[in-house]
């Protein structure tokens, strides 16, 4: 077993020819995600038990010539903002170290139902607020591809485990970016869908209107198939879509040629040359499969960052409140009356990032100021979705940078929020529009580190996105 | 907190104003089950053993709107007249307090379930429509207990069970005159969402909770004055202490040449008094926003028109339905319909009695007597409709005197038996047999020469003394107007 390469097709057949069984292959995944996980910090939290049970149950619906499901054996990880019962879910908080969920998310059961093999939960930034991983209280992931480099964030240990080979597949969370950055400056396939696509109950809230579950893996059938299992409505998030899940790997083989697709110009400024060389390289690639490109506008797009800050800050600030001090076993020692209770609690238990969200949405949301910031935001927000709806009657994708610019060095940006906040500049319209858009890898810098392509659709029309995925990497794109 | 008592005016000078109060009526939908869970609402139960990682706001767990709370809420609205919106939006009310796990509270704000609805009241015999300003939704917060534990001194402890409660919030305009008309105000809600259904509104259970903004001016003022908030109005006597209080309380000030604050007053039932809690300064500033975790509220024609058709009668059409239907007059009509268990009562003995009219003395006159004595109310009362049924279904068949009736009503109610489990076993039954009437009214005027010979003399009130005699021999199983007959006939 070559557990770092080890693809989803082949776990089914070695388990369905019994060259391995799920429980051996869960033992062998653990044993290699212990011995590598020093290198990058990336798990937070093994959970062996769980994993034998899981693939206990895959072995004996095996033996009772049962069908396990689609991702039987699969070795899984969770980031830590999404809740497993009886597991330790810290948020990359110090104000849930100890915080043992009585409950499982929904896409977190709906992947133990089709086989998969939870293995543990990774790091993050605290609360998915932050672009780094460098704001988790568990210290900071190093990217694998440069292991002085941040894997990106929030979901840089979901990233990172998939890149290194420490997990078949993983579940991250995207709010403005926290998915697809990651899988970017990781080398990694991820995918954000469509919002509404994949319940959120059981992922802890940073900005419920931004939330989004997805998947990462190394390829894009693999993302495709993780997503199958998981995308659905689900009855306990009143958010969650009714339509019906198409299987994406149907589309997977369709090809690209007379497919439209819209380059928008305000996403090729200020690129760092290196990234944007390796876009351009993925642009020609698609031509030759036979894309049609054309340069379009999504002419609010200035606006994305400051609209989005107040809209996820706004709904951060209300959404963090519940840490307290009451419950969740953290209390400030230092308290002697409830309202000192609140403010130490919180001083001490948040980190700098989360205190600076929720100070900012405190204020944006505060008497007198509503209408200025958090109305004003949505009106923005509603634009940038037109936006979206406009180019989507022209085109039928749209190709963009992840990040303006590859992994940077650990504390590179850690003093400067403003310059870490514009590393979504590309990611964050994608979110506040809902539609559809994943990082496939594109290539590398000359220094070596991963470059990401973005790939964006029309509401629900992941299977025109990953169509457009399985296309490149077939022909070589993610080592263009 | 200060106990300094505030100066209050006198009558005289209480005269001269006029009060202005808008009330806050909260009210609890009576639901199975929470308004974004599953958890029952039952009360009762242990601390914190009605809860969930919804209701518990535990940290990804998501709220989902219960479809039959929205039905009742829609039923209240329409209830008080309100104009129902297409589309309403539900809201965040951002504050810290250790019973409100999420932080917030779910309710709605600019765009509430409904509006632009009234309510008449009857004020010393004068019809006044109270406006209803807005009807709208939102969860209950747990509750913080701070005494009654060995170490209340040192901890409050917080019972989560009432947590996701479904409420609803009935904001009236300023458009009450005064404590009295505020008491009528609460009873005619209280009476319409009972009728409706909507809630059982009792107060000892907190159903039914209500805070009131109060100001003072003078009679004849345009401009309405500063207000004060009075929270902990936790039932219908509370209430009118409090705005009394509080009316008298602003009056003097103002009398005295001083100014009512804007502020937050509490009600200390002990004190009886409003004592200030915190002022406009310090007043919270909620953050409302949309809540993101739930879909705009959308009602559609059809669903409105089917919780329109499901609507149970109110109580102005139960009243003229009384007196169309059943004959009675419009004051019994009135007190058959204070309440729904009254009203549901009634018509259950109507029922089964066959005589509506001498239903509603019964269940209007002689029950009621015996409930207050007992301290009960009509849904706990031992003998159940169908049982007074049947006892006043035997009087008007003849088969049993009113008077014995009487007798037999406090044994049913001590007992739970019925009207002929009774009879049977004293030997009660109403004197039918006239053969057996006819000797004993012989025996009565055997007994009585002297009378015998008055009544022919022509002093015929003579008669009331016979029939007493008779009705003390049958032990009141007589017919009187039958005994007044045979009697008539005899001393003819």
């Amino acid at each position: 077993m070559d557990i770092p390469k080890l693809t989803i097709p082949e776990i089914q057949k070695g388990l369905r020819t019994r060259q391995f069984s799920a429980v051996e292959l869960a033992g062998e995944a653990l044993r290699f995600a212990q011995a590598e996980n020093p290198k990058t910090n990336a798990y937070l939290i093994f959970s062996e038990e769980r994993a034998q049970a899981a693939a206990r149950r895959v072995d004996e619906q095996l033996a009772r010539g049962e069908e396990p499901g689609p991702l039987a054996g699969v070795p899984a990880a969770v980031k830590d903002v999404i809740v497993t019962k009886g597991l330790r879910t810290t948020c990359g908080s110090r104000l849930l170290e100890h915080f043992i969920p009585p409950y499982d998310a929904t896409a977190v059961t709906r992947l133990e139902q089709a086989g998969g093999v939870i293995i543990g939960k990774t790091n993050c930034d605290e609360f998915a607020m932050g672009s780094s991983n460098e704001n988790s209280a568990y210290g900071p992931v190093r990217n694998p591809a440069a292991l002085d480099r941040v894997p990106g964030g929030s979901s840089g240990g979901s990233a990172a485990v998939v890149a290194q080979g420490t997990a078949v597949v993983s579940l991250g969370s995207d709010t403005g970016g926290s998915i697809r950055q990651p899988a970017s400056f990781c080398g990694a396939v991820g995918v954000t869908p469509t919002y509404g696509r994949v319940s959120r109950y059981g992922l802890v809230a940073f900005a419920s209107s931004l939330d989004h579950i997805g998947p990462f893996s190394r390829t894009v059938h693999e993302s495709a198939l993780l997503l199958n299992t998981i995308a659905g409505r689900d009855p306990l998030d009143a958010t969650s879509a009714f339509a019906p899940v198409p299987d994406y790997r149907e589309s997977l083989d369709q090809g690209v040629r007379g497919l439209r697709i819209g380059l928008p110009k305000e996403y090729f400024a200020g690129l760092a040359s290196d990234s944007g060389g390796q876009i351009h390289k993925g642009i020609e690639l698609l031509k030759k499969l036979g894309c049609e490109f054309a340069e379009v506008s999504l002419p609010h797009t200035e606006y994305a960052v400051p609209c989005y800050y107040i809209i996820c800050t706004a709904e951060a600030s209300s959404n963090l409140a519940r840490y307290d001090g009451i419950r969740y076993t953290m209390r400030s020692k230092n308290a002697t009356t409830l309202s000192e209770a609140y403010r130490k609690t919180r001083g001490e238990g948040f980190g700098a990032e989360c205190k600076r969200r929720i100070m900012l949405g405190t204020y944006v949301l505060s008497a007198g100021y509503y209408d200025a910031y958090y109305l004003k935001a949505q009106r923005v927000r509603a634009l940038i979705a037109q936006d979206f709806r406009n180019v989507f009657q022209n085109v039928d994708a749209l190709i963009t940078p992840v990040s303006p610019f590859p992994a940077f060095k650990l504390g590179e940006k850690l003093d400067d929020p403003l310059q870490m906040y514009l590393s979504d500049i590309y990611t964050i319209t994608g979110d506040l529009a809902g539609v559809p858009c994943m990082s496939v890898p594109c290539g590398k810098t000359s220094e070596g580190l991963p470059v990401g392509m973005q790939i964006l659709t029309k509401h629900f029309d992941e299977p025109g996105m990953f169509r457009v995925a399985a296309a490149f990497e077939r022909a070589g794109g993610f080592e263009v | 907190m200060a106990t300094t008592t505030a100066p209050l005016a006198t009558p005289e000078m209480i005269a001269r104003y006029e009060p202005v109060i808008g009330l806050e009526v909260h009210c609890q939908l009576q639901t199975n089950t929470k308004i974004f869970c599953r958890c029952p609402t039952s009360f009762g139960a242990a601390p914190n053993t009605n809860v969930c990682p919804v209701c518990l706001g535990l940290p990804g767990a998501l709220p989902v709107l219960n479809q039959h709370a929205v039905e009742l809420a829609i039923q209240a609205a329409l209830a008080l007249n309100c104009q129902v919106r297409r589309k309403s939006i539900f809201a965040r009310k951002n504050y810290f307090y250790p019973d409100l796990p999420k932080g917030y509270q779910i309710s709605q704000y600019d765009r509430p379930l409904a509006e632009h609805g009234w309510l008449e009241v009857t004020v010393e015999g004068v019809k006044k429509r109270i406006g209803v300003t807005r009807v709208h939704m939102e969860d209950d917060a747990g509750k913080s207990i701070h005494d009654g534990f060995k170490d209340s001194g040192v901890y409050s402890y917080v019972d989560l069970n009432r947590c996701g409660t479904p409420l609803i919030e009935i904001v009236s305009e300023p458009d009450i005159r005064g404590s009295e008309e505020a008491y009528q105000y609460m009873t005619e809600i209280k009476q319409v969402l009972q009728f409706a259904g909507v809630s059982t509104c009792d107060m000892e259970k907190g159903h039914l909770r209500c805070d009131a903004n109060v100001s003072v001016r003078l009679k004849g003022a345009e401009k309405f004055g500063t207000k004060a908030e009075v929270k902990n109005l936790n039932s219908f006597r509370f209430m009118k202490q409090a705005l009394d209080y509080e009316i008298a309380r602003q009056v003097a000030l103002i009398e005295g040449g001083g100014r009512v604050t804007q502020e937050t007053r509490l009600w200390n039932t002990e004190l009886g008094e409003t004592v200030g809690m915190r002022s406009k300064e310090a007043a919270h500033d909620y953050r409302y926003f949309p809540e993101p975790d739930l879909v705009p509220l959308e009602i559609s024609e059809a669903w409105l028109g089917r919780v329109k058709a499901a609507m149970p009668e109110l109580p102005a059409a139960r009243r003229a339905r009384f007196v169309e239907s059943y004959g009675l007059r419009d004051y019994d009509a009135q007190v058959l319909t204070l309440s729904r268990a009254i009203s549901d009562y009634y018509e259950r003995v109507a029922q089964t009695s066959g005589d509506p009219k001498l239903a509603a003395n019964w269940v209007a006159g002689e029950l009621p007597g015996l409930l207050k004595a007992d301290g009960k109310e009509i849904e706990e009362s031992p003998v159940p409709a169908e049982k007074l049924g049947e006892l006043v279904g035997l009087i008007a068949k003849g088969e049993l005197t009113g008077k014995l009736a009487k007798e037999i009503l406090p044994k049913m109610y001590a007992t739970g038996d019925s009207a002929k489990t009774i009879m049977e076993r004293e030997g009660l039954k109403a004197m039918s047999d006239t053969g057996e009437l006819e000797k004993i009214i012989d025996s009565v005027i055997a007994a009585n020469p002297k009378q015998v010979e008055q009544y022919r003399g022509g002093k015929t009130a003579v008669m009331a003394f016979f029939v007493g005699q008779v009705m003390k021999a049958t032990r009141g199983q007589a017919n009187p107007a039958t005994a007044t007959g045979i009697l008539a006939r005899k001393l003819a």
